[in-house]
């Protein structure tokens, strides 16, 4: 473990998004436009006070899941993963690393979706804001370690977009978003009790819906807090020091 | 305990398949430390395999390959070795500069590192450009820069000079000269058989097998020729006969 190349490595992220400023702004103004739409489209606000924080969870998840596989699938791509492979560098150096610098931009993308919601948008929220900020940017983090892990398994920038789909729209299908989870088949039930993004939507309902640390709210952020952590391990799994 | 008056590089008996065929046929063969060793061959002959293998992110199918008295791979070589991956393995959406302050972390090298290999690879006026933003032979000599930080004991480099004009190609061979009057020691890549007199060695490489294995004059002894290129046409044809 090197603290010195983990800071570099996220040093390394901000500094190339710093340069792509069009990737920075669809990254931070996507989420706000779609929960504008969002809060026009239903034009109910006890409705959108229910699926204005749900969202608020999927976003950042979505948008670091893809922007994580595509990032890594480059690295190994050009060569820099390989490079950085054959030096001192621990995996979870550089994977620590990524979760800073991806952490600390869907922090920013989570702050301004949430400070238009409250404002502008007139989001009601009974909770506490920090706990749902909290929960987003776990989210987020999920979504980057599921992105780094499924993009051991692109072999093209092309095929790493494709995952998008694959991987969030099922995850989004189940999660109590569009039909709540205990309505759906059993079968269909049971698959997004396996599912994490159903956890993240259900601990971003909780956390709008009281300021309590309810016991359903702690189960849920542990749970999510323990995807984070394996799938990052999967995630690290995946690079290896020698390839064939 | 490193062994430090041993070879830099002793390969016995390596074997690797790469896709299903042997790409590596049994090479044995040892470098010398502070010269210039030159790897020729034609294209597909199995180079940049060999030269994976060395640093330690090929995986070998059987043979041992000693580096700077140590299994190749290990960790305590991860500092000591340079090594210029045949595609610039440069992040496109940096700068020259923050890609070198970048790897110069990574690699634990000194502060003010990155400037100096800058400007040892002719690239001191274009650092604060993109690396996408550079021409083919710049993108090159950037990753060249990348294995010189640090200033390492060994350095593998995957044809470090190919799409150069002939004025940079001998400032490059003039570096990495003095870099071995410094006692460093080089393994160079190329299939352009003019650069092969540059070399204090040359190892020629065919089908996975060592064609020849020699000092320049040496080899050009042995075929009975001035040229460098006849003597490995020459020399691809005894072999042939021999095996007739
Ligand atoms: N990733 C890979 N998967 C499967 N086979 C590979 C792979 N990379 C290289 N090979 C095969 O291994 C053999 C040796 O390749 P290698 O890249 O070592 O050649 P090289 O001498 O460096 O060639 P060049 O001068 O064109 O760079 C070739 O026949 C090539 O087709
Ligand atoms: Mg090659």
């Amino acid at each position: 473990m090197s603290p010195a190349i983990t800071f570099a490595t996220a040093g390394r992220i901000l500094a190339q998004l710093r340069h792509d400023r069009r990737t920075l702004a669809l990254l931070v103004g996507v989420p706000s436009l779609l929960m504008i739409l969002l809060r026009y489209v239903i034009d109910d606000p006890a409705s959108f006070d229910r699926l204005g924080p749900t969202l608020l969870g999927i976003f950042p998840f979505v948008v670091m899941f893809m922007v994580t596989s595509i990032t890594t699938q480059r690295e190994r791509a050009t060569g820099t993963l390989e490079r950085l492979m054959a030096g001192p560098l621990g995996k979870f150096d550089l994977l620590l690393g990524y979760a800073l610098g991806f952490g600390a931009v869907a922090a920013a993308q989570v702050a301004v979706v949430l400070a238009i919601s409250l404002t502008w948008l007139g989001l009601n929220v009974a909770g506490s804001v920090g706990t749902l900020v909290l929960v987003a940017v776990l989210d987020s983090l999920l979504g980057m370690a599921l992105g780094l892990f499924f993009s051991a398994f692109a072999r093209t920038e092309f095929q790493a977009v494709q995952f998008m789909p694959a991987v969030v729209l099922p995850q989004s299908l189940l999660c109590g978003l569009i039909v709540p989870r205990d309505a759906m088949a059993s079968w269909l039930e049971r698959l997004s009790d396996v599912m994490p993004l159903s956890y993240a939507v259900e601990a971003m309902g909780e956390a709008a819906r009281t300021a309590d640390l309810t016991g359903v709210l702690v189960r849920d952020i542990l749970i999510v807090a323990g995807c984070v952590v394996l799938s990052l391990v999967l995630g690290a799994a995946t690079l290896r020091r020698r390839t064939g | 305990m490193m062994n430090l008056s041993g070879p830099a590089v002793a390969v016995r008996d390596l074997r690797v398949s790469r896709g299903g065929a042997e790409v590596l046929r049994g090479l044995t063969f040892e470098v010398p430390r502070g010269q210039v060793t030159g790897l020729l061959g034609p294209s597909g002959c199995g180079k940049t395999t060999l030269i994976r293998s060395i640093v330690g992110v090929q995986i070998v199918g059987s043979g041992e390959v000693t580096v700077l008295g140590a299994p190749a791979g290990s960790p305590a070589l991860r500092r000591k070795i340079g090594y210029s991956t045949q595609s610039a393995a440069i992040y496109r959406d940096l700068t020259v500069l923050e890609n070198l302050r970048y790897f110069a972390k990574v690699l634990g090298a000194g502060k003010g590192d990155a400037e100096r290999v800058l400007e040892e690879v002719g690239l001191a006026g274009a650092g604060d450009r993109l690396g996408s933003a550079l021409s083919g032979g710049q993108l090159g000599r950037a990753s060249l820069a990348v294995a010189l930080l640090g200033s390492p004991e060994l350095l593998l480099l995957d044809e470090p000079t190919v799409g150069l004009d002939p004025v940079l190609r001998q400032d490059l061979w003039r570096l990495f000269q003095s870099l071995a009057e410094r006692g460093v020691t080089l393994v160079v890549s190329s299939h352009v058989m003019d650069e092969a007199a540059r070399c204090h060695r040359l190892i020629m490489l065919r089908e996975g097998e060592i064609l020849a294995d020699g000092a320049p004059g040496e080899l050009r002894e042995r075929a009975g020729t001035v040229d460098l290129e006849e003597a490995f046409l020459r020399l691809v044809e005894e072999r042939a006969e021999s095996v007739r």
